[in-house]
């Protein structure tokens, strides 16, 4: 019987098998940052153990680092901490780092990618859930706690259950106004958040081949939300372009032995999936969350639900509290909430076409009065390329914030978070109960709706905008 | 790691489904390097209410919590672990937790078991109808057990599979069992293509 393209990495990977117990796994990349790290290195130095494999090892400064004067000392005692021990650990066992200022620093998701480090048919772990990032090139990689960055660090193994295998077909062509971003949302809105538990998704399909290197990974990203172990997307001529000429991507005659075994990294005919979905690509709208869980999310043309209109009561009390938390009633259009921040970037959608896509809508308008817009760079890398692209002027210009590269009001655990209360358009992944700060009221959204929720003020998708949106911004 | 062979104690009913963790620990306490000092952080935000089950003072010292489903949704920060162990838990119950969650804590000796949503919700009546109750948590046997005072009793069998377990009732530390296969760890990469990556700087 053939295999799926999970379960071929998945066997070219397998170290050890032996009946009863989990398979051994080998880790060709692992990405830490500063957060899920410095128990694991204690945890070595306990035991008087080394990182067996530095050269597949590699370090970032992300989650903690502040967007404003980052050449400052960091304000906060507790995060300078965090970031200096990272440092020192990766200086005491040989881990190349990119710290703060350096110009290969940012979201650790979008740095791995950019290197040319993730490529087809590699396992890749970090100590983040959002690992499941790369899996856009075909590789299989997703999150671990800090026991098993340990465990990598020191056997570049991991002893891991085989998943099950999904696949989620979207047929047909997305319509112009429908991003990636909308089309993931969607997908967790039906799946729900426990819908992908114990699976590797794989996404495939017409409208997933047509879609962008950049548009993958934003799919990819938010498979944790649906609970997958990981999501995948076939490598194919997009992944090869993408890949060809990156500073870590093989060359020569070794670029050549990859891409024969790149092209192998298909699912066979004859597979069997364990679960199969199927999702009509043409029928997919702009969409906004207005609850507290990813999976609370509607098309933006639609109203607030009413927790009575679920059958399944957890999910109607989960509804209730979200409606109360959120400060919204049911039967409220959703194109009528109001927003006080919009944060656009993440390792969602922080890349340069996510920055180019809310650029151009901006561009020549005004951010509303009271609105702030935060735009955060997924890396160094992106934001040299927006300044290059003049982008920054075009957001800066509108009333919007440029601000350095990192995590930020993804999970604020820097500076930049939202007061009690305030509501933001965020095109970032959690709309958790406090994620972007105490009392922080969240809607996910793509950067476009990001971007014209904050010349209206209010949750919007570009088509909202009229030219007299545009004409009012040049006379003020 | 700390063995776990069975476990008696009262609990924490928690009618919540869907819990994240960021409840069980938000971010801001992520910032500590260390692996212990986050009990304060467990559930911060439902804390501030004075009604909050944990709140509640039949509550204090409760051992065992029994969740709704997607119990440890999110990210994958062990941290939400530490936390529970941190403020003296040694079980959750729950009829389904997130896939990262649950290694995280069979990792940690925090065991996490998976009944019908029907047996949480016998449980839940039995410890909501009296907070003395206890309950035993049984990996040796894979069973869970509580009796009410009014002679109500559960008892539910549930699945771990045998690997997991033996490490559990053993408390065997992975990294040591896995550097007992050394050798075949070096074998594999013998093999291994040129072409893969690598993170030496070019
Ligand atoms: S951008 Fe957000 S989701 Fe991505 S790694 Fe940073 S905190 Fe996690």
């Amino acid at each position: 019987m053939g295999r799926t393209l999970a379960e071929k990495v998945w066997d070219d990977h397998v170290v050890r098998r032996a009946e009863g117990e989990p398979d051994l796994l080998y880790i060709d990349l692992h990405l830490l940052h500063e957060v899920t790290s410095p128990q694991a290195f204690d945890g070595l130095r306990l035991n008087g153990r080394q990182v067996r494999r530095t050269d597949l090892t590699i370090a970032t400064e992300d989650h903690n680092t502040p967007t404003l004067d980052i050449d400052k000392p960091i304000a906060d005692p507790v995060s300078r901490t965090q970031l200096e021990t990272l440092r020192k650990n990766c200086a005491e066992f040989g881990v190349r780092l990119h710290p703060l200022g350096d110009v290969e620093q940012g979201v650790v998701h979008v740095v791995g990618p950019q290197l040319g480090l993730t490529q087809p048919g590699t396992t890749v772990v970090c100590g983040d859930s959002h690992t499941s990032t790369h899996g856009a090139f075909g590789a299989l990689a997703f999150g671990i706690g800090t026991s098993q960055v340990e465990h990598v660090l020191a056997t570049q193994t991991l002893p891991l259950a085989r998943p099950k295998t999904m696949a989620i077909t979207v047929d047909g062509e997305l319509p112009a106004d429908v991003t990636a971003k909308d089309l993931i949302l969607a997908v967790i809105a039906k799946i729900g958040t426990g819908g992908g538990q114990g699976y590797v998704i794989e996404y495939r399909g017409p409208a997933i081949e047509k879609l962008s290197m950049e548009a993958r990974m934003t799919v990819c990203n938010m498979s944790i939300e649906a609970g997958a172990r990981a999501g995948m997307i076939a490598p194919d001529r997009t992944t090869f372009d993408y890949l060809q000429g990156r500073d870590h991507a093989p060359s020569g005659a070794d670029w050549d032995a990859a891409v024969e075994y790149w092209q192998t990294l298909r699912t066979d005919d004859d597979a069997v999936f364990d679960h199969e979905v199927r999702i009509d690509g043409a029928s997919l709208a702009p969409f906004v969350t207005w609850g507290t869980n990813p999976a609370q999310g509607a098309p933006l043309s639609a109203s607030v639900p009413d927790p009575a209109s679920f059958d399944d009561p957890s999910d109607r009390l989960a509804a209730e509290k979200a409606l109360e938390y959120m400060g919204l009633h049911a039967g409220q259009p959703l194109r009528e909430v109001k927003v006080d921040t919009v944060f656009v970037g993440s390792c969602t959608n922080g890349r340069i076409e996510d920055l180019r896509a809310a650029a151009s809508i901006v561009e020549g308008r005004q951010v509303a009065d009271g609105v702030r817009m935060l735009v955060v760079p997924g890396s160094v890398r992106v934001a040299l390329q927006a300044v290059a692209e003049g982008l920054d002027k075009v957001f800066t210009a509108s009333g919007a914030e440029w601000r350095h590269a990192g995590c930020s009001m993804c999970l604020g655990m820097n500076p930049d978070q939202l007061a009690p209360g305030e509501r933001s358009a965020s095109t970032s992944n959690r709309n958790f109960e406090g994620r972007q700060g105490k009392g922080g009221r969240t809607h996910l959204v793509s950067p476009q709706v990001a971007a014209a929720t904050a010349v209206l003020g209010h949750l919007a998708s570009p088509a909202d905008l009229t030219d007299a949106d545009a004409r009012t911004a040049v006379e003020a | 790691m700390e063995a776990f062979t069975t476990h008696t104690g009262r609990a924490v009913p928690l009618r919540r489904g869907n819990v994240d963790t960021d409840q069980i620990i938000p971010a801001h306490w992520l910032k500590k390097v260390t692996r212990n000092g986050f009990e304060d952080g467990l559930f911060e935000a439902w804390r501030k209410d004075g009604s909050f089950v944990l709140n509640q003072p039949e509550r204090a010292g409760a051992t065992v919590l029994l969740a709704g489903p997607d119990f440890g949704t999110g990210s994958s920060r062990e941290h939400a672990v530490w936390a529970l162990q941190n403020y003296g838990f040694k079980a959750v119950v729950s009829s389904r937790f997130a896939d990262i969650f649950r290694g995280n804590s069979l990792k940690n000796g925090l065991l996490t078991v998976v009944l019908p949503q029907e047996t949480v919700e016998q449980l839940w009546k039995l410890t909501e109808a009296d907070p003395t109750v206890e309950v035993t948590v049984d990996l040796v046997a894979r069973e869970v057990r509580a009796e009410g005072r009014d002679g109500v009793t559960v008892a539910a069998a549930f699945e771990l599979d045998d690997n997991a377990r033996w490490r559990l009732l053993e408390g065997l530390d992975d990294i040591s069992l896995t550097l007992a296969n050394e050798a075949d760890i070096t074998t594999y990469e013998r093999s291994r293509p040129a072409h893969k990556p690598s993170t030496v700087q070019v």
